[in-house]
């Protein structure tokens, strides 16, 4: 004869991701580095924007990328010709990176390298609007990127994004003054669900508000 | 699908309970707690769920899945209010923005229901 009883277990289902992307932030603290996350939506110039960064930042700030995409090394090789240690991980199928897969790429760059020599890792994430700031990796903190060919109402489509977000990169913002968006709007649907993340509107291409970025990383790293 | 690794995670998770268990039990159901305001959609992870269940320890198992909805607290109003996702988060009466988020971000494996033969009670 059997009966059913039941068993609280009041875990969280990510509760190993945290505890892997816990793990990896703590490295990070051990070895004086700083770790941003960078998310956004396919295309809209997250690998663009790191080559205008390492290039500029280059060798005031010793920095290192962890680069996330599907398939292929293309971005990861991009990025290599800037003379910064460029570690690709191959998500394959996975639409986000997670903390494991971050983990052996910190892992990678401390065997190959003296990691307590870095200020600064870029952790560049799949394209994606979705799921990517749901898993950590270990960062200190998390930039959005958003260009204006997107639209003002994406915000309101994906909030957990923009929410977790604390630098909102407005890119291609040389772009504007052909299109019908609104950018004012755009940065009022921001703040209704995160009033305090800093916001830059910025262009890859002109350079325009690119000093300002630049600005905030270094307030980042000290 | 993310549901997919989340779904593996769960397993992992439900596994080590089991194994810790003084006579590995019949498992009956499994309990989660999935906010609106995540990424995850509940009819994924039940799909992912019972792909992932065709054999194996919890062949058969059913999932419950109770959804929380998007609950927000307004500080100026001292008032709870419900954003309507996708259109608009700020407060509805004073238009402050959504800071203090009460329910809907939860993600949680509650409780296993599972069989106990009398035997061992």
């Amino acid at each position: 004869m059997h009966q059913t009883v039941e068993a609280a277990l009041e875990i969280n289902l990510l509760h190993a991701n945290q505890a892997g992307a816990n793990h990896n932030r703590a490295h990070f603290d051990q070895w004086g580095i700083t770790c941003l996350n960078i998310m956004s939506s396919p295309g809209a110039g997250k690998t663009v924007l790191l080559e205008r960064t390492l290039a500029a930042l280059n060798p005031d700030l010793k920095m290192a990328v962890i680069e996330g995409d599907m398939t292929t090394e293309l971005d990861a090789e991009r990025l290599r010709q800037y003379g910064v240690p460029v570690i690709a991980i191959n998500t394959g199928r996975s639409c986000h990176l997670d903390s494991k897969m971050v983990s052996g790429g910190l892992h990678t760059l401390a065997a190959d390298y003296n990691p307590g020599e870095f200020d600064l890792v870029f952790v560049e994430n799949v394209g994606n609007l979705v799921c990517p700031a749901e898993f950590e990796v270990g960062e200190h903190g998390k930039v959005a990127l958003l260009s204006v060919t997107e639209g003002e109402d994406k915000p309101l489509k994906y909030p957990i994004m923009f929410q977790a977000a604390d630098c909102l990169l407005i890119s291609k913002i040389d772009l504007a003054p052909y299109l019908d968006i609104d950018l004012n709007r755009l940065e009022s649907n921001v703040r209704q669900i995160n009033p305090q993340v800093t916001i830059i509107r910025l262009s890859a291409k002109t350079g325009e508000g690119l000093e300002t970025w630049l600005s905030w990383l270094r307030t980042q790293v000290n | 699908m993310h549901e997919t690794d989340m779904t593996k995670a769960l397993i992992l998770t439900v596994r080590q309970w089991w194994e810790e268990q003084p006579s590995r039990p019949q498992i009956d159901r499994i309990h989660l707690t999935v906010g609106q305001f995540t990424c995850v959609e509940p009819a994924s992870l039940h799909f992912a769920f019972a792909a992932q269940t065709q054999t194996g320890f919890l062949e058969g198992v059913k999932l419950a899945i109770h959804e929380t909805p998007l609950v927000a607290f307004c500080h100026a109003c001292q008032a709870e209010y419900k954003p309507e996702i996708g259109l608009h988060y700020s407060c509805p009466s004073c238009q402050s923005p959504m800071e203090d988020i009460r329910s809907g971000r939860e993600l949680k494996i509650d409780r296993i229901e599972y069989a106990q033969s009398f035997a061992e009670i």
